[in-house]
């Protein structure tokens, strides 16, 4: 599956002639999203996670990752959509923030994708405040908005917790 | 070798390396600022060193090294082949004498004058070398070799015979080669080439023997390690539902290097303990003399090694108890001279390993808790009512001082007093997972025992689940287990809603993990469900949990930064499966359920059965079935422990049932003909020890402890049963223990060994007075066993026929309440008596009121003890015995 899509850390070869990022697509509800390749350790599959009471609610739990523990964030909640149905498991986007790893939980994940600034543009200024907080821009793609999330952010939910 | 000096060799090793190296790039590019800075720094660095460990040959060489340095860096000298040669040669008389320290950790004799003597010309300019005239010149630099070769060698060898000489006085190796150094011309062109012989020698043994190590490589070492564990834990799980794995030999030889890896790179983390203890010296000299008292710090154990994290963290409130010790504890020279104790006192430090622990014991000799003075503290602050102080036993009274805010110095010193200290100190300890615990008799001084874990990587912790979800509670804290059901003995009882549990006769709080933690339970209420009795500080408590497993080593991981609020987990880790678990604090779960320790009954709760046992002759009794029907009874006192063995290992000698116990064979002596301990199956025992012996007595099933009044019966005329007595309800046989242990060892009582009760050829003897049977017939054999020769009598009037009989006791043991003469008159009697007068007299009583313990000292007791603290009356026993006898009276 799309486990195998890029190891950790490898870039792309680069459109030569023009500046240009490379993301890691992932999907929730169907909205694409883009996370800047360098920041991804790993993708994973379904995994088993266990449940850490108390946690703030975006927390899904902690996972084991080759001996290191991962928190688990659910993306979903953190977006305020609604769960995945029920059964369903999403994969696993494993991201360093800071020296910690955290494991975002997704309901796909899709294929690298190398764009330039040129389809690059600033958070609209109708997004969903809890979305725009989250994310740094988009880019306009044939036939798809691809909505660049800031981990850093992503994974503050104090700043959450001040917009409530 | 001294820690600091063999530091400073290894340190003072390196930047000599470094500095011979720096100093021939120097010579090659002698503008190099960064350079020179860097080499006039190391050499100060090692003059500042030598000055400060008084290596004073080693520092004025140093010194005037440095000032040739000091020279050229202030651009006064330019650097040239005779500079340098004349610094390194200034190193090597260095290097000698460290070789001489480090052999003989003292600086060897030696004269340098003639080295300094020309380093100090040279700095003032008074000499030079040809060279530095050269320095201008080109070639000098870029090939000294021929050119130089000519104009150095002259006045060099002129200059700088004395010097080797005088470096060739130093006792070193190096004697016979320095000559042939000094008279190579060669030895100006390449100063590197030239001191190599000299190195070779001299490369220091420590310094070889020691690296240093950046604290996050080890760290760092000790997660990985700590990962393999983990892994090489998965895999054996994995092998043990695959039998005749091929792997599994190799398995187990990379189990085996595992584990040795992780004991190797644990040790690396290790220090002895002693580095913790380094200052307390001088914080005692310091004490003693703000203080104007006599302290003699006596250190036992500093080689004790544990981990260095652990170490950090116990440093403060080691110190913090040492200094109260001195301020609290030891009484001024003047004070101890009147009450007959030697007027230095001595505080001891003493640190040993026992069992994946680290215990460490603060004793002093001093004045000891003042219970009367705590308790008036504990009335004033409001922390305790009256009628609530007047149930505590001294244990629970001590417990008090660890409370904030709470100090019973009379005045503030700069030293303590002001009442932040010991909650602080337990607190600390306790966030390592240790424990504090604290002894102390009044006028004798105190001890406190801290017990640690060996290291906080790695932690034995029991596994549990709770709504489907595993948990880990770290062992320490554990107490015991129960299991309760709806319709069994134990079950959970509601008050409000709250839970508790009835556990020996007292009511246990609990904490249903599910809701603490808010985890919600698809299933209906587990029918059956396991109780974690926990222990933090002096609050017992339960945690309900549906299941338990097994205990598992785990490796403690933090909790990531997001998760850190959480006050509940100290960390998560990961189970041999590959599962994450999170391993629940039970300090946090305490504080959360904070309402119960703000009662004040929380520190209660420890030693309740203490309090139990000193209402009004009530005793814990422990209830067994004989196997032939009979329910039968011992006092709990006198049972050293309860054990389950397995039948297949009882053997036989001589016909009689022996096994293996502790390492040594134990008698087993059946309660009754009708048990058959033969065939398969666990086996109770009650096991009775004293010092060196111990004795199993089967019995077919243990029952219960019950506290109950006892009021027994005497007329007996079996053997092994000392009467009946009601318990619960039903008449119950109270047995003679004598009797078994008699059975077990013929002579168990009458060549007891004895190392501490009883100093002295000849046994102590010791009158015992009691009204009641059953004390007489419970404390004759406990004390009979701890090495005393015994003789009890049923009253004061008894006791003193026996005086008028002309006989001659070390010490009385009286009863206060007793028909006819009490013990307080009793007391007065023998006081004022010819031949008993100064005898130690133990009043033995439960009544422990503070006006009875002051009537008892008026009328000349000498110490008071509870009726069923076995533990205390042969520890006061031995005490008073070990006392001088003026003190004593």
């Amino acid at each position: 599956m799309s486990q195998q899509l890029v190891p950790a850390g490898q870039k792309l070869p680069k459109i030569a002639t023009e500046v240009s990022h490379d993301y890691v697509s992932i999907f929730l509800d169907g909205q694409m999203f883009g996370i800047p390749v360098l920041q991804v350790q790993d993708v994973l599959g379904p995994q088993r996670i266990t449940r850490v009471p108390l946690a703030p609610p975006e927390v899904a739990g902690s996972l084991n990752l080759r001996g290191r523990i991962v928190t688990a964030i659910d993306l979903r909640r953190r977006l305020r959509l609604n769960p995945l149905e029920d059964g369903k498991i999403g994969m696993s986007v494993v991201v360093d923030q800071g020296g910690e790893l955290y494991s975002l939980l997704v309901d796909n994940v899709g294929e690298v994708l190398s764009l330039s600034a040129k389809t690059f543009e600033a958070n609209p200024a109708t997004l969903d405040p809890t979305w725009r907080e989250v994310s740094v821009g988009i880019h306009r793609l044939d036939g798809n908005l691809l909505i660049i999330l800031d981990v850093g952010r992503a994974l503050d939910f104090a700043v959450k917790v001040e917009l409530n | 070798m001294d820690d600091l000096l063999s530091e400073f060799l290894t340190e003072t090793a390196e930047g000599l390396g470094t500095l011979d190296l720096e100093l021939v790039r120097l010579e090659q590019n002698p503008d190099n600022p960064a350079l020179l800075s860097n080499i006039f720094r190391i050499v100060h660095t090692i003059k500042g060193t030598c000055g400060f460990l008084g290596l004073s040959r080693l520092e004025r060489v140093a010194h005037a090294s440095e000032n040739v340095l000091g020279r050229i860096r202030d651009g006064e000298i330019i650097v040239g082949p005779f500079a340098i040669t004349l610094i390194l040669a200034s190193l090597d008389c260095i290097k000698s004498i460290l070789a001489g320290l480090e052999a003989t950790e003292a600086e060897p004799e030696g004269d340098d004058t003639a080295l300094i003597k020309q380093l100090n010309d040279f700095a003032e300019g008074k000499i030079s070398g040809p060279a530095e005239t050269a320095a201008a010149a080109p070639v000098e630099t870029a090939a000294p070799a021929a050119p130089a070769q000519a104009t150095v060698k002259a006045p060099v060898v002129m200059a700088e015979q004395p010097d080797f000489d005088a470096i060739g006085n130093v006792p070193a190796p190096q004697n016979h080669e320095l000559p042939s150094l000094v008279d190579s011309p060669l030895t100006q062109e390449a100063p590197g080439a030239a001191r190599d012989p000299a190195i070779e020698v001299k490369d220091s043994a420590v310094a070889a023997s020691n690296i240093r190590v950046n604290v996050d490589l080890l760290e760092n070492l000790m997660t990985m390690v700590s990962e393999l564990v983990l892994t090489r834990n998965q895999l054996m799980q994995i092998l043990r539902s695959h039998k005749d794995s091929e792997f599994a030999v190799s398995l187990q030889r990379l189990s085996h290097v595992t584990t040795e890896l992780q004991e190797g790179v644990m040790k690396t983390r290790m220090q002895p303990i002693g580095n913790a203890w380094a200052k307390l010296p001088r914080l005692i000299r310091d004490l003693s003399l703000e203080l104007g008292k006599k302290i003699d710090l006596q250190m036992k154990g500093a080689e004790t090694e544990l981990d260095r994290q652990v170490m950090e963290l116990i440093k403060d409130p080691l110190t913090h108890m040492v200094r109260n010790s001195a301020d609290h504890g030891i009484e001024r020279p003047a004070d101890r001279a009147r009450i007959g104790k030697p007027e230095t006192g001595t505080i001891v430090l003493n640190a040993y390993h026992e069992g994946g622990h680290i215990l460490i014991e603060i004793g002093d000799d001093g004045k000891g808790l003042d219970t009367v003075n705590i308790k008036k503290k504990m009335l004033q602050n409001g922390l305790a009512t009256e009628a609530e102080i007047a149930q505590m036993s001294d244990q629970q009274v001590y417990q008090y001082i660890f409370k904030p805010g709470f100090s019973t110095a009379a005045q503030v010193t700069s030293v303590s007093g002001r009442g932040v200290g010991m909650d602080v100190v337990r607190t600390n300890i306790e966030k390592i997972g240790g424990t504090i615990d604290l002894k102390s008799t009044f006028g004798k001084g105190s001890t406190v025992t801290i017990k640690i874990p060996l290291t906080l990587a790695i932690v034995s912790a029991l596994i549990v689940e709770c709504a489907s979800e595993r948990f880990a509670i770290p062992q320490i804290s554990v107490v015991e287990l129960v299991r309760a059901a709806p319709g069994s003995e134990t079950q959970i009882e509601r008050v409000n809603g709250a839970p508790f549990l009835r556990l020996r006769n007292r009511l246990l709080p609990l904490v249903a993990l599910d809701k603490l933690l808010r985890i919600g339970r698809e299933s209906e209420e587990a029918q059956e469900t396991y109780i974690v009795v926990t222990q933090v500080g002096g609050y017992s408590f339960g945690i309900i949990v549906d299941r338990v497993f097994d205990t598992e080593e785990i490796v403690v991981k933090p909790v990531a930064p997001i998760l850190r609020d959480i006050p509940m987990f100290s960390g998560n880790t990961i189970l041999g499966d590959g599962a994450v678990i999170m391993i629940l604090d039970p300090n946090g779960i305490a504080a959360a359920t904070g309402e119960v320790v703000a009662h004040g009954s929380a520190p209660v709760e420890q030693a309740a059965h203490q309090r139990i046992s000193r209402a009004a002759q009530k005793a814990s009794l422990l209830l067994f079935n004989s196997g032939d029907g009979g329910v039968k009874a011992v006092p709990l006192a006198l049972v050293a422990r309860l054990e389950e063995i397995d039948r297949s290992e009882i053997e036989f000698s001589n016909g009689k049932p022996i096994i293996q116990y502790r390492g040594k064979l134990m008698p087993l002596v059946p309660i009754g003909d009708s048990i058959d301990f033969g065939g398969e199956g666990r086996q109770p025992l009650l096991v009775f020890s004293d010092q060196t012996r111990s004795m199993g007595l089967i019995v077919s099933e243990i029952l219960d402890i019950v506290e109950e009044v006892l009021n027994i019966e005497l007329g007996s005329a079996r053997p092994g049963v000392l009467g009946s007595a009601i318990i619960a309800g039903r008449a119950t046989d109270v047995i003679d223990t004598g009797y078994f242990l008699m059975q077990a060892f013929d002579d168990w009582f009458s060549s007891p060994p004895n190392e501490e009760g009883a100093p002295g050829d000849r046994l102590k003897r010791i009158l015992l007075v009691d009204d009641s049977p059953f004390f007489r017939n419970l404390l004759a054999p406990l004390l009979s066993v701890a090495g005393y020769d015994v003789n009890a009598v049923e009253s004061a009037d008894k006791a003193l026929t026996l005086y008028d009989q002309g006989d001659d006791y070390d010490m009385i043991i009286s009863d206060i309440e007793m028909p006819g003469m009490n013990g307080f008159e009793f007391a007065r009697t023998v006081r004022g008596t010819d031949r008993w007068c100064d005898l130690p007299i133990v009043a033995l009583s439960s009544h422990t009121s503070t006006h009875d313990l002051e009537l008892g000292r008026e009328v000349g007791f000498t110490d008071y003890i509870a009726k069923f603290d076995r533990d205390g009356l042969l520890s006061t026993i031995s005490a008073t015995f070990n006392m001088p006898r003026g003190a004593a009276a």
